[in-house]
């Protein structure tokens, strides 16, 4: 029978577990947080109707691409650049897209002076039914393109269904692109 | 001389990141920069798109300018990059539901931290050691104890 102190008693016992799960709690939004990739923004584009836009041509030859050829069928819209390094990388993939047909793939030269486009795609070589420069990001800012490679992908409505920001990578295609296209061509009309 | 040298070495760095557009008027300049410096650069993050020399802030910076010499005000302008960008584009995050915990996160650790300080110094919180009196066989037994060289 040993008498207690009094301070025993002003908190209750679990009250000394609070430090520790405060610890776990916060310990558990920074491990969560301090392991993702701070570049990679939630996309806000998601299932929105793809906004107008207004692209100059490729060249004086070819007619640019406007939101008119992305109705009636599901399409592929890819962000590139001639400046840009991870576009070279992801040049082999949209070629094998092109040629699978299994989807409409169209290109928006993103902040290319006039002519550089063109020459890039005579380089490497063109994947892309129809293109359209947009020199000035206004079409870039639209879609919140951070960077690019960034890819849309467009329903029969023109929805944005689905976006791939950075290279589309062939396990991308294979595992997440395909099936979605098929998905959305399946889609009731 | 070496002065000089020195600070026309300075005279070419921008204060702010340049942008061409001469068309608008003081004022709308003047509000769209402030609007530009609370738009975060989604290319570098942490900077504002005033301050940011990423291509793509200067587009924005651009838009932003077009945007309000249309009259558009500075909520609206940031509207439409929230609605583009999400959250993350502004330099300060919105007070809405998600942001709560964000906004008054610190507040409500102060008041805990009071809350237990208040517990802590309330008198009669401290270990003050009031104890019972020894009944009469603890008196005994204590006695006996001490009596006994205190090997307890």
């Amino acid at each position: 029978m040993t008498p207690q102190t009094q301070a025993h008693a002003v908190l209750p016992k679990w009250t000394a577990a609070i430090p520790a799960i405060l610890l776990l709690v916060i310990g558990g939004f920074f491990a969560w947080g301090l392991t993702r990739d701070p570049a990679e923004l939630p996309s806000t584009m998601i299932d929105r109707e793809m906004p107008d836009f207004a692209l100059t041509r490729l060249t004086p030859e070819r007619e640019a691409l406007t939101k008119q050829d992305l109705l009636g069928k599901v399409s592929l819209v890819n962000v590139f650049g001639s400046w840009c390094s991870s576009c070279i990388l992801e040049h082999p993939q949209l070629e094998a897209i092109a040629e699978s047909r299994e989807v409409a793939l169209y290109g928006v030269d993103w902040r290319d002076p006039p002519g550089a486009g063109a020459a890039w795609l005579a380089r490497y070589g063109d994947p892309y039914l129809k293109t359209g420069v947009d020199g000035d990001s206004r079409f870039a800012i639209d879609l919140g393109v951070t960077g690019a490679p960034e890819t849309f992908l467009v329903d029969r409505d023109g929805r944005i269904r689905f976006k791939q920001v950075g290279p589309i990578t062939p396990a991308l295609w294979a595992d997440t692109l395909l099936p979605l296209i098929r998905k959305l061509e399946a889609e009731p009309r | 001389m070496k002065f000089i040298v020195i600070v026309l070495m300075f005279a070419g760095v921008p204060a702010v990141a340049q942008t061409q557009l001469s068309s608008i008027s003081a004022e709308v300049e003047q509000a769209a920069r402030e609007v530009g410096k609370s738009l975060r650069c989604v290319v570098c993050q942490n900077q504002s798109i005033e301050e940011s020399n990423a291509p793509l802030a200067a587009d924005m910076r651009r838009l932003v300018r077009e945007r309000m010499a249309t009259g558009e005000s500075r909520d609206q302008v940031l509207a439409y990059m929230t609605d583009r960008y999400g959250n993350f584009v502004r330099m300060q995050p919105p007070l809405q539901f998600d942001t709560m915990l964000l906004w008054f996160g610190p507040l409500i650790f102060l008041l805990a931290a009071a809350v237990g300080w208040v517990a802590y110094l309330r008198p009669g919180a401290k270990a003050n050691v009031s104890l019972a009196p020894l009944t009469e066989a603890e008196a005994a037994e204590l006695a006996r104890r001490l009596e006994s060289g205190g090997s307890a």
